[in-house]
């Protein structure tokens, strides 16, 4: 009796189980690697996507740019993500042409601690330049003053914290040094982790915002999101236009905005230092790396068909992480580009 | 039909085998990481050669890389958290194994070896919030003529080499002192009693005991040893990160297993990525360097030991002549 009932419950749930399991076709897996920094929103996007698409899974480990280019061009993960496009070397590397495209924008803004000033301090790119290459060591420095008419600056020594970890941060960065002081190019130079002539390393946005957090008469730098989430005053860097803007998300998207015209046919664009009004001038692309002649058809379909959901409707969870949108004009593009993969 | 001797052999040299065959594993897992660390820092050992061991400068942008200020910041702050570490643990150990009342002796030591289970990362954090604002208050009210002294020279930050070595020492401690005082405890108890016989005071029984296991305790010293050497989370949120080679303990340095930890995932190309793993094949380099001359100086107090007493003690008599022939 009891067994004759064990077989019928058995066989009731393979019935039920069966059409479950050949009606909708197995769950497709995409993995890919990449950018620590646009972590939060492709985590958000991919568990948004598998709500609407529940057999398509996609992984992402934020391993870091470095990580995800290698992964890619080992061919290990299908899709890469990095904050600094890949050099030519490293295109020249890979098995196969690889296809940016931006996603989002990020911006990275400098981030003080300095006993008696409470007002929004107004750096330049090169008097900033100066500050992180040691060579204004005092915070009532004559250049750093003449920004700053109001301020009480004191006579106190400058620390500089910067990222000890390799990251996309000080690449932007350093890549917006680099363009407005040759000084800095020749002496620093631009990459995810540079030598730095002077200060401390944190590790992580926190770890900069620690070190600047608990020393007095202190500079560092850390993501717009970062500061943002978590209420650090920064200050206000000038653009190409002379104008002194603080980093919010408009003035970002207004940063990749004034791109647009110049935008190369790759994407592979810097956009730190941007001419425009209204401009924050270290902002930047993150993207999304994809071969233009993938061998999995099926999976390049998929990601194509995300890539066109995340373009559009999906810029609207970018604000609310953090992130700014991109402008209507480059996710036109960034849609015709997506022809180039050819599936 | 196996007889029953005949099967013991046979169980006897399967599990011969069988045991060798891990013990094997050990050698193969060890000449395994050698050979692939080796293997992958080949760019970087054809282009630097001997100078990547000597040079100061680490500069992924213009691909130019130099070891020295990372060799040098893991062994001073290991050295220095073995001064500050191995007299307390020492302290601990004879309390515990002499001189504690029984009460506390069972509370104490499982203390003691909850500070070698706490993850590094706390005692990260610990060291971030707590231990690096007392440090940099001590460096405010440093005086400014021991300032003048290179030892304590640099800015008021309260990161840099002193935290480090002080994080250091209290995850070392725990090690040093619980294999201490196993040691201790070894001890036969008639080496306290003939002291005691002898008319000893009881830190004169002590230090009979001590003397009895010191290469025990120094087997103990060279793991904390090791353990500070390879550590890496702790060290790198306190320690600066900034790679320079001075004897200040007041400026910011760096370790291989922080530098590892902190540019390993972005390193994107080939040369900056097989100089990090030339980094770690110097670290274990340095690692076995470190343990085979432990060796050595264990065996060179251990024969000291076996020459100054001359009493026959078992196999100890037979293997004395043969190896004197």
């Amino acid at each position: 009796m009891k067994a004759t009932r064990f077989l019928l419950a058995a066989a009731l749930g393979a019935a039920l189980a069966l059409p479950a399991a050949t009606g909708l076709g197995q769950t497709v897996q995409i993995n890919g690697a990449g950018a620590t920094f646009p972590y939060p929103i492709y985590s958000k996007w991919f568990s948004e996507y598998n709500k609407m698409h529940p057999d398509v899974e996609i992984n992402y480990q934020s391993i870091g740019s470095g990580g995800g280019i290698r992964q890619l061009s080992n061919q290990t993960v299908f899709f890469g993500a990095t904050d600094g496009p890949m050099t030519s070397e490293q295109q020249f590397a890979a098995p196969g042409a690889i296809l940016h495209l931006p996603t989002v924008l990020g911006a990275v803004v400098p981030i003080y601690n300095i006993p008696g000033v409470d007002t929004q301090l107004k750096f330049s790119g090169k008097v900033l330049a100066e500050i992180i290459m040691g060579k204004i060591t005092k915070w009532n420095d004559a250049r750093i003053a003449a920004l700053n008419p109001g301020a009480k600056l004191p006579a106190t020594d400058i620390t500089v914290a910067h990222r000890s970890d390799g990251s996309g941060t000080t690449y932007i960065l350093v890549d917006f040094l680099s363009k407005v002081s040759p000084d800095f190019k020749s002496t620093v130079g631009v990459a995810t982790s540079v030598n730095w002539p002077v200060g401390v390393g944190g590790k992580g946005n926190e770890g900069v915002a620690g070190l600047v957090k608990q020393t007095p008469g202190s500079i560092g730098y850390v993501e717009l999101i970062y500061a943002r989430q978590n209420k650090i005053d920064y200050g206000a860097v000038q653009n190409m236009n002379g104008e002194f803007v603080s980093a919010t998300l408009d003035s970002v998207t207004a940063a990749a905005a004034a791109a647009t015209k110049a935008m190369p046919k790759d994407f592979r664009v810097s956009i730190t230092n941007a001419p425009g009004a209204g401009v924050y001038p270290i902002s930047s692309f993150t993207w999304l790396l994809f071969y233009e002649s993938p061998s999995d058809k099926k999976r390049s379909r998929i990601m194509m068909d995300f890539m066109k959901w995340a373009l559009t409707d999906g810029q609207k969870f970018a604000a609310e992480l953090g992130y700014a949108p991109l402008p209507q004009d480059i996710a036109v593009l960034a849609m015709a580009a997506l022809k180039r993969i050819s599936i | 039909m196996k007889t029953p001797s005949s099967r013991r052999s046979a169980d006897d040299r399967g599990f011969r085998l069988g045991t060798g065959f891990f013990a094997l594993l050990v050698v193969l897992l060890v000449t395994g990481i050698f050979w692939e660390l080796f293997r992958n820092s080949h760019l970087s050992i054809a282009k630097f050669g001997f100078r990547f061991w000597t040079g100061k400068v680490w500069d992924p942008v213009s691909g130019e890389f130099g070891a020295l200020p990372f060799i040098w910041g893991t062994l001073y702050s290991s050295l220095l958290a073995m001064l500050i570490s191995t007299p307390i643990a020492l302290g601990i150990a004879i309390f515990l194994s002499e001189l504690s009342p029984k009460v506390l002796r069972t509370p104490l030591a499982f203390l003691t070896e909850l500070l070698a289970a706490i993850p590094s990362i706390v005692y990260g954090l610990w060291g971030v919030f707590v231990l690096v604002p007392i440090v940099r208050q001590l460096q405010v009210h440093t005086p400014e003529w021991m300032r003048k002294i290179p030892l304590f020279a640099g800015p008021p930050l309260g990161v840099g080499m002193l935290s480090a070595a002080l994080i250091l020492s209290v995850m070392v401690i725990p090690f040093t002192s619980s294999v201490a005082r196993e040691v201790l405890r070894a001890v036969p108890y008639t080496q306290r009693e003939a002291a005691y016989a002898l008319g000893a005071t009881r830190w004169e029984a002590i230090q009979a005991a001590l003397r009895f296991g010191r290469t025990g305790i120094l087997g103990a010293v060279i793991l904390g040893f090791g353990r500070a050497v390879g550590e890496t989370m702790a060290v790198t949120m306190v320690i600066g990160n900034n790679p320079q080679v001075t004897a200040s303990l007041f400026k910011p340095q760096h370790t291989m297993a922080a530098v590892i930890a902190n540019e390993f995932t972005e390193a994107a190309d080939d040369l900056y990525l097989s100089a990090l793993i030339e980094i770690g094949l110097v670290l274990f380099i340095i690692t076995l360097v470190i343990n085979a001359l432990s060796r050595l100086l264990i065996w060179s107090v251990t024969r000291e030991v076996k020459v100054k007493t001359s009493r026959p003690v078992g196999t100890m008599a037979f293997k004395a002549p043969k190896a004197a022939a």
